[in-house]
């Protein structure tokens, strides 16, 4: 059951909650029916310049020379800012809770890692001036070798994308080249299951493409502090990610946002605040940063592209006992927050299902392409699929009914999961009875009978011997028969699984977990706290 | 460069202003007139949300020079309440959670409101077509259809 921590937040709020059931307006439905809401480009300040940037044209050169003289005669022009101009001009976003290192810049100096990389920013006294100086500005580009693809990024003689990472890959706790989950034995599950079957998944990049596109008004204040208009979806993370960039106390700041025209996630890296408030401290005027629709679309970050391979061994009764899962997360030119998606990805394996026998890889791999970042449950949602599509092409192979399948194989209360938690509060078994009866999909009685409270624990709470990397033998070539979902014989009929579902031992006495002390895991460090 | 003078109605009121040659109806209406109520989203009419009403039609303004409405009437959502007191198609937005970000609202209400007041009575295929023209990426579509609904019937709730 759900536990309400009523000793942290008695204070906070009653606990007469009945809300659930009933209509309650929003707070700001007022302001959005009537065009009153503020977005951060409902600000009309007086003398406001416009900032727009010069782009790279190619995904991964060296900057051989920039040329702005044209452009520094050009009209309306106020300020040409390079990134020797920036004060701290290489950052990644985790850095404010130390995790990753510095490695990316405001606007590239040495050289480009993505087509439409910053390198030149230019303030003048109207959008169009802005425009027609950028056109102006001359690059000098020395092309390297780039890669696009995660495999081939990973691959012995890759061109290195980003210096601060030279395998292509992100380095967790400043040794792991990936994230690796390990639970029973995997390769020994595989070789004496009834059918193996491996696929390959694959997700695109996914541009949130909002309505608002990203951007941010600075303007000097009194004080000599700077007040900031964005569409942050972070305004906090944005002001201390300011801070550091342009080497200032965060009081220096007066962020007002919060009104964000769609956001999705794309809207969390912080990408026009620094420039808007250094084109705002050079020129004393205040400066407006926005990006068009077409800055938004392409070089906006995307959701990450996923490749994910699943090899998994199921008995004919349905069950599956073993599943091994490579998955590769393209973060694009930067870490960002890609790390943290490959982390979440790792987490959330093997899916709601209790598997004896979990073998996972998940790396988080750099590529000449767009900067990956957040977007509605990142790094989960590509494994979901692909989890997803398994289990149906599992369900088919062994011919069971998909949902059957899925309660069959449903983690239960007091399982252990493949990171040595135990599982609580689950609840699979229950939300696909009622997409069954939704959908008015005939179950079988024993599957309406199953539940999340019963037949768990037990042999299914027991961590079984799980041997380390260097000790695990090379697999043997496997015995049985190798089964490709492509070639699935057309006539599969729906039978009973030959066995029951999974034994049903006697409840084990629950551990005594404590009811009260809020015992956190910190998915990013990988430690406990309390 | 030089300015061209121009005056127009704005929201009942007649109003001038000088700009310069090129300069659309949304960049005039939002950093000239003040009112911003609608929207930049693209600025290729590709999204809707700049929709104003010129003349009770509907128009993209991203995509109307704004030397061509000299003496006609522009409605904007600005203009939509009625004194203190909703439109009903602004009170059935509300009611039906036709908004979550509410970006795309401003453009949505005057779309709706072109279709209304030339058809007060339409088919929900006519109030789908009325919005084609307008991108939500939140809420989705059918709470908006449901709220257009809802104010053409006078009812509360879909």
């Amino acid at each position: 059951m759900l536990e309400l921590r009523k000793d942290i937040f008695a204070d906070e709020r009653d606990d007469n909650l009945k809300e659930i059931g009933r209509g309650t307006q929003r707070q700001d439905m007022l302001g959005h029916v009537t065009g009153t809401s503020s977005y951060f480009n409902d600000h009309k300040l007086q003398g406001m310049l416009h900032l727009k940037v010069v782009r790279s044209t190619q995904a991964h050169a060296r900057i051989r020379r920039i040329d702005t003289s044209e452009a520094e005669r050009s009209g309306g022009v106020r300020r040409i800012i390079r990134g020797t101009d920036v004060p701290v001009n290489l950052n990644t976003l985790l850095s404010l809770i130390n995790f990753g290192k510095d490695d990316e810049p405001s606007l590239a100096v040495d050289k480009v890692r993505y087509k439409g990389e910053p390198v030149v920013a230019i303030v003048a006294d109207s959008e169009r001036e802005a425009f027609e100086a950028v056109a102006k500005v001359k690059i000098d580009y020395e092309p390297l070798p780039a890669v696009f693809d995660v495999e081939d990024a990973l691959k012995p003689g890759a061109p290195v994308v980003n210096e601060t990472y030279p395998k292509n890959t992100f380095t967790y706790h400043e040794t792991y080249d990936h994230q690796r989950l390990r639970f029973g034995d995997a390769d020994a599950a595989l070789a004496t299951a009834d059918h193996v079957l491996e696929q390959r998944y694959q997700m695109s990049p996914i541009e949130h493409a909002p309505t608002e596109t990203n951007g941010a008004i600075a303007a000097p204040d009194t004080n000599g502090r700077y007040v900031v208009y964005t569409s942050t979806q972070a305004l906090f993370f944005s002001v201390d990610t300011c801070a550091k960039i342009l080497d200032v106390p965060s009081n220096t700041f007066h962020f007002i946002g919060g009104t964000v025209g769609g956001g999705f996630g794309g809207k969390v890296d912080t990408l026009t605040e620094p420039l808007a408030i250094l084109g705002a401290m050079l020129t004393g005027k205040p400066v407006r940063y926005v990006f068009g629709r077409e800055e938004e679309m392409q070089y906006g970050p995307p959701r990450g592209a996923e490749r994910i391979y699943i090899k998994d061994g199921v008995m004919r009764d349905g069950r599956i006992v073993a599943r091994k899962i490579r998955a590769l997360f393209d973060s694009g030119a930067y870490t960002r927050l890609s790390s943290y998606a490959a982390v979440k990805c790792a987490a959330h394996l093997p899916g709601p299902y209790t598997i004896p026998n979990v073998y996972g890889d998940v790396y988080c791999v750099f590529t000449n392409r767009t900067p990956a970042t957040a977007m509605r449950g990142f790094g989960v949602t590509a494994m979901d699929f692909a989890i997803e599509c398994q289990m149906d092409k599992l369900a088919n192979l062994v011919g069971m009914d998909p949902m059957e399948f899925r309660i069959l194989n449903a983690y239960r209360d007091g399982d252990m999961k493949a990171h040595r938690r135990e599982a609580k509060n689950t609840a699979l078994i229950e939300c696909v009875q009622v997409a069954a009866e939704k959908a008015k999909w005939p179950l079988r009685d024993e599957f309406r009978r199953a539940s999340s409270r019963k037949d768990g624990g037990g042999s299914r709470a027991v961590i079984p011997p799980t041997p380390t990397d260097s000790s695990r033998a090379r697999p043997m070539a496997p015995a049985q028969q190798r089964t490709s979902y492509d070639r699935l014989p057309p006539t599969v009929t729906r039978e009973p699984p030959r066995e029951p579902p999974p034994p049903a031992p006697p409840p084990s006495p629950r551990p005594a977990a404590p009811s009260h002390g809020a015992t956190r895991f910190s998915s990013v460090f990988g430690t406990r706290r309390r | 460069m030089s300015k061209i003078p121009l005056q127009f109605r704005h929201n009942g009121h007649d109003v001038a202003i000088f700009v310069d040659g090129g300069t659309n109806l949304l960049v005039a209406l939002r950093e000239l007139i003040g009112d911003m109520t609608p929207k930049f989203g693209c600025g290729q009419g590709g999204c809707g949300t700049c929709s104003v009403l010129v003349d009770g039609e509907l128009h993209l303004s991203c995509l109307t020079l704004a030397e061509t409405v000299a003496g006609r009437s522009i409605e904007t959502l600005d203009g939509m309440k009625q004194g203190p007191n909703l439109h009903p198609l602004q009170r059935a937005f509300a009611d039906n959670f036709a908004a979550q970000c509410g970006y795309c609202t401003p453009g949505m209400l005057m779309a709706a409101k072109a279709l209304l007041d030339r058809n007060p009575r339409p088919s929900r295929d006519e109030v789908i077509e009325a919005i084609s023209g307008n991108i939500c990426r939140c809420t989705g579509y059918e709470p908006i259809i449901n709220a257009i609904l809802a104010a053409a019937g006078g009812r509360a709730s879909a």
